[in-house]
């Protein structure tokens, strides 16, 4: 499954090369959990196997990067994306499953659903706002900001991990297109 | 650009919203005890008013969630926006939650 996914997803995000001080990177593959639960539910639970589910609405909360990174993005009162190692996925899935036994809450693995892109260098906000409507100045959207919103025609997760840095998350199906659109407006 | 107040949310461009028609309209309890005329009534007749008008508003690209909005149909202008399951807030609480439409 992981592999066959893989294989179909490569020739999506082909490496076009931006010459502006803005960069447009695909990243690697990570693990993606689509997390539904009511805020009743949780019953003042604030973490679940790690992952802070604290933050407000359209925020993002992140442990240390790497191996053991866990990333929460807050998309609506009761909907979060749950971001993990790609080989963590499963363990993690378990994990949350174990912690919330006999208490209503949809998880599903959504890794191979999605693509994300790195944006970053002086003027990013710019390049990301060429499609995106919403209000990116710091005081509307600062660092730890996550929301879902759109991109041109495509939607789109779009998470602001410093002023000059982004990570813009799509379908798969989306990944050329946001992907051309995000080059072509680094070029101004 | 219009930005509607998501009541989550805050703020947003309209271009994330779908519209989805008058709100406050509930269906009756049993339909088949309704007649044919009122049944037709609840599916298809609307207020359309020239003024402030109750719908029911979508934020599908942003936090998914459904709400209601007071809209003024004359200026386009928002006048508030509030959750679902609220009360209408320009009418009393035994008005906006009796299934009449008016
Ligand atoms: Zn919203």
């Amino acid at each position: 499954m992981l592999e066959r996914n893989l294989a179909r997803r490569a020739p999506t995000v082909s490496p076009l090369v931006s010459e502006s001080s803005v960069t447009v990177t695909p990243l690697d593959p990570q693990g993606r959990l689509a997390f539904r639960i009511k805020p009743a539910a949780l019953a003042g639970r604030g973490t679940i196997d790690g992952f802070d589910l604290s933050g407000a609405i359209n925020s993002r909360t992140s442990s240390e990067e790497g191996a053991t990174m866990r990333t929460a993005l807050r998309l609506g009162p009761d909907e979060w994306m749950l971001i993990t190692a790609a080989d963590e996925v499963d363990e993690r899935c378990e994990a949350i499953s174990a912690a919330l036994t006999g208490v209503a809450h949809s998880l599903v693995d959504v890794s191979h659903r999605d693509v994300s892109f790195s944006v970053e260098g002086p003027g990013a906000d710019s390049v990301v706002n060429s499609g995106c409507p919403i209000d990116l100045s710091m005081r509307a959207f600062p660092a730890g900001s996550a929301t879902r919103t759109i991109l041109g025609k495509a939607e789109i997760v779009l998470q602001r991990r410093a002023a000059d840095s982004f990570t813009v998350t799509t379908w798969r199906s989306f990944a050329p297109y946001v992907q051309g659109f995000l080059v072509e407006a680094t070029r101004g | 650009m219009l930005l509607i107040d998501c009541p989550y949310c805050g703020k947003r461009p309209e271009v994330e919203f779908h519209c989805g028609g008058e709100a406050h309209i509930a269906r009756p309890e049993m339909p088949t005890a309704v007649e044919d005329a009122d049944w037709g009534s609840f599916l298809y007749y609307r207020t359309n008013p020239k003024g402030l008008h109750a719908e029911r508003w979508l934020h599908g690209h942003g936090c998914g969630r459904w709400f209601n909005a007071l809209r003024d149909t004359v200026s386009d202008a928002f006048v508030a926006t509030y959750e679902m399951g609220k009360p209408r807030p320009d009418r009393d609480e035994a008005t906006a939650s009796s299934p009449s439409n008016a």
